[in-house]
């Protein structure tokens, strides 16, 4: 059901809903880049509309909505575990749709990869999609490529003016909120996603890729240059990728916590195992395992592309080491 | 022909009285020796019109427009107005050029402008320092730094202003990849370590350079909103004993250290030598003679520091000396 509201009725509808949900929506955190006098845009709790950044597109994604950088997994004593409880709130998470569709890819991994997971589900099961439109392509996003660059699978849709407000509800929960707003407030009109139809960059995948590109001189060009930093993962909507930690307290050692913590293949340590051992020890060899089970490996087993095409491992690399560019040769040296 | 200058206010108006008689140079202070590139046409003009048409870039970042002749600087002065109101240079008369030269251009790095380890924005300090402080015609040597690695070499100066972040950690943000633990290390002092999968922070070893703030991939170290500031003192060139500022405030304010740079003008007029020649005695020499104790109740003289500032009671330099 589409509407269209008054910009302070919809700030009270806000209000409302943030009385009843959690609500994570990308923020700018002023003075908290990695340099100094720069902002970053990330996930964060919300209270009201204005705090939501509509415009640009988050710098890290919508994940930790979903999969904390931390999570404590249980408790320890001597004798017992304790699972902590799961959040009081449900959540209304805002997203663009390339990281709507990401979502699907983290289903993919935690729900319909094996066993389902007992922590990804208790939160997701009591999460609210809210679609941001985006009326232009960003920068670096290549989605429309990647078929990722318009979503019917919201369960709200909004856009934002400094006078009005237009929404598109497909959740009954959420329809029930419109209908407090006083009479004459909340007009019914035909509202739809605003989504690019082009974007600055375009990623043409072959439906596959043969064995030789293992040996592409690419992967130690790029390699060479990469730091092995873990931007490119930690910014990524759909790496999922966690490592354990156990924590023995330091004035009890006998009691402790489990945590699960992200985790990223670009970063040493990732492929190290008991005895010493190191599988892939170069940063070459890493962003070749990271690439190809972007757009290769993850594809063989689900049936579907892993990488969205959200653009952000590419905007966020220090190094300037474009995966973009890096596809494009990869793919143009296995035609 | 005959040539009547009165060199003290020609100094004073900021010219150079140069080897070749008759002929001097016309000094342009570029505060944090940042400038719109439009001024480089005028000091063009300037040099091409008046002088030999070659500019001298000098170690505090201004221009000195070489090979001018004395009986032209009323003239020069006219062309310099604009500059000094593009740079916005505290001034006495209009088209009378600049009205001190005791206290030197106010020097910056690049600062955080331009350079990724920079902890503040040099050139609008630098800027507000000399509004503060200028015109003046003591002695005082002013440099700011945007971080530890001291590329404006501040402790050089009288005032040296190092900037500094105090790194905010949150442990829920981080995932234990050593990026600043690492960083630390092999750029800065080594103050990190981990316990428990969690980055613990040598708070007495810390410098507060921001290193690890750069380094972390997840914003688990993000800078602290407060911007801080290291106030190195009385460093110094020169003929008698050369030597390093030595660090006075730590974790300081920037309005703490411009009120001590201002109290520090009122201990001079108090203190300086009567019989100084050209009335210049350099703070550092008032300093050794008056002893730092008396300097520091000056200085601190209604400061209000932040409770995190550390003040550093005594303070001694070494150097090398030739008296
Ligand atoms: C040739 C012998 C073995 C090899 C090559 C091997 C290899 C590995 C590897 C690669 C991992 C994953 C480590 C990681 O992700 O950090 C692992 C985990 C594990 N292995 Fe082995 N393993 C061997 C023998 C054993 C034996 C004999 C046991 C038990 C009796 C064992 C028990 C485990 C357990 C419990 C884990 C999971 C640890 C955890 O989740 O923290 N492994 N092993
Ligand atoms: C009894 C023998 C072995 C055992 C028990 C064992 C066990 C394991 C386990 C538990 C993992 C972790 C899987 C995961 O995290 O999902 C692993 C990963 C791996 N193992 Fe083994 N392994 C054995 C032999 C080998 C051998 C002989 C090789 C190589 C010649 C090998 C190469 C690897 C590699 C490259 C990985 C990492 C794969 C990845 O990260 O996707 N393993 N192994
Ligand atoms: S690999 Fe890069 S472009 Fe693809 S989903 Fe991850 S961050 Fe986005
Ligand atoms: S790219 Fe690396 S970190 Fe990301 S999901 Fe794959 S293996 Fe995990
Ligand atoms: S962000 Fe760039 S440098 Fe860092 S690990 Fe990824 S590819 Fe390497
Ligand atoms: S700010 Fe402190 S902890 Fe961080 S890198 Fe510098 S000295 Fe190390
Ligand atoms: S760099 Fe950041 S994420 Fe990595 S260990 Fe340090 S604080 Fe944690």
């Amino acid at each position: 059901m589409g509407y269209q509201i008054p910009r302070e009725a919809a700030d009270q509808l806000f209000g409302w809903l943030a009385e009843h949900y959690e609500i994570l929506a990308p923020k700018v955190f002023a003075g908290e880049g990695c340099f100094s006098d720069t902002d970053v845009t990330r996930y964060g709790t919300v209270r009201s509309l204005s705090e939501i950044e509509f415009d640009k597109k988050s710098d890290y994604s919508f994940k930790e909505a979903l999969l904390p950088v931390n999570e404590t997994l249980f408790y320890f004593t001597e004798d017992q575990e304790t699972v902590p409880a799961a959040p009081g709130k449900k959540r209304l998470v805002f997203l663009r749709s390339c990281d709507l569709h990401a979502l699907k890819r983290l289903d993919a991994i935690y729900l319909e990869n094996g066993r389902e997971d007992f922590y990804y589900k208790r939160l997701r099961e009591h999460v609210l999609f809210v679609l941001i439109g985006c009326p232009e392509s960003c920068d670096t996003g290549f989605c429309v490529s990647m078929g990722t660059s318009q979503t019917g699978d919201y369960d709200l849709y909004l856009k934002i003016s400094e006078e009005t407000v237009w929404a598109d509800c497909k959740s009954e929960e959420l329809k029930a909120f419109f209908g407090r707003l006083p009479d004459g407030t909340c007009a019914e009109t035909a509202v739809s996603p605003e989504a690019p139809s082009e974007n600055k960059e375009t990623v043409t995948l072959p439906p596959s890729f043969s064995e030789d590109i293992l040996s592409n001189p690419v992967w130690e060009s790029y390699g060479s240059r990469c730091i092995g930093c873990g931007r490119c993962n930690f910014v990524c909507p759909t790496c999922t990728c966690f490592t354990m930690q156990d924590i023995h307290y330091r004035d009890n050692a006998k009691a402790g916590e489990r945590r699960r913590v992200w985790a990223s293949c670009q970063v040493d340590g990732y492929t190290d195992v008991a005895g010493g051992g190191s599988f892939r020890k170069t940063q070459s060899d890493r962003l070749r395992f990271k690439v190809l089970h972007k757009i290769c490996d993850f594809e063989k087993r689900f049936g579907f592309q892993m990488c969205v095409g959200c653009g952000r491992c590419e905007a966020v690399c220090p190094e300037y080491i474009s995966y973009i560019s890096l596809i494009n040769t990869l793919v143009k040296e296995d035609a | 022909m005959s040539l009547d200058i009165n060199t003290k206010k020609a100094k004073k108006n900021a010219y150079r009285i140069s080897k070749v008689r008759g002929v001097g140079a016309s000094r342009i202070r570029v505060p944090g020796g940042y400038l719109k590139a439009e001024i480089l046409g005028m000091v063009q003009k300037i040099a091409e019109t008046y002088g030999n048409g070659i500019v001298h870039l000098t170690t505090r970042q201004g221009f000195e427009i070489e090979g001018i002749r004395l009986e032209d600087m009323d003239a020069i002065n006219q062309m310099l107005q604009p500059i000094i109101e593009l740079l916005d240079i505290n001034q006495t008369d209009k088209n009378g050029g600049y009205p001190a030269s005791g206290t030197r251009n106010v020097s910056a790095c690049i600062g955080n402008n331009v350079c990724p380890f920079a902890n503040y924005n040099t050139a609008e300090f630098a800027k507000r320092l000399e509004k503060a402080i200028f015109p003046n015609d003591l002695h005082f040597k002013v440099a700011l730094t945007g971080c530890p690695n001291d590329c404006a070499k501040v402790r050089l100066h009288d005032f040296g202003i190092i900037g500094m972040t105090m790194p905010q950690y949150d442990p829920a943000r981080c995932v234990a990849c050593k990026a600043c633990i690492k960083g630390c290390k092999s750029l800065s002092v080594d103050a990190l370590r981990m316990e428990n999968h969690k980055i613990v922070r040598d708070e007495e070893k810390c410098i507060g350079c921001g290193v690890c703030v750069t380094k972390c991939p997840t914003r688990a170290f993000t800078r602290s909103k407060k911007k801080y500031y290291r106030l190195s003192i009385m460093g110094r060139t020169g003929k008698r004993n050369p030597r390093l500022g030595k660090d006075f405030l730590v974790w300081a304010d920037e309005d703490s250290v411009v009120k001590i740079i201002l109290n520090t003008y009122r201990f001079v007029k108090e203190y300086i030598d009567p019989n100084a020649p050209g009335g210049k005695e350099h703070i550092g020499y008032i300093i050794d003679r008056v002893g730092f104790e008396e300097y520091k109740k000056w200085a601190l003289d209604g400061v209000e520091l932040l409770p995190e500032t550390i003040v550093n009671q005594c303070v001694y330099w070494d150097g090398i000396h030739y008296d």
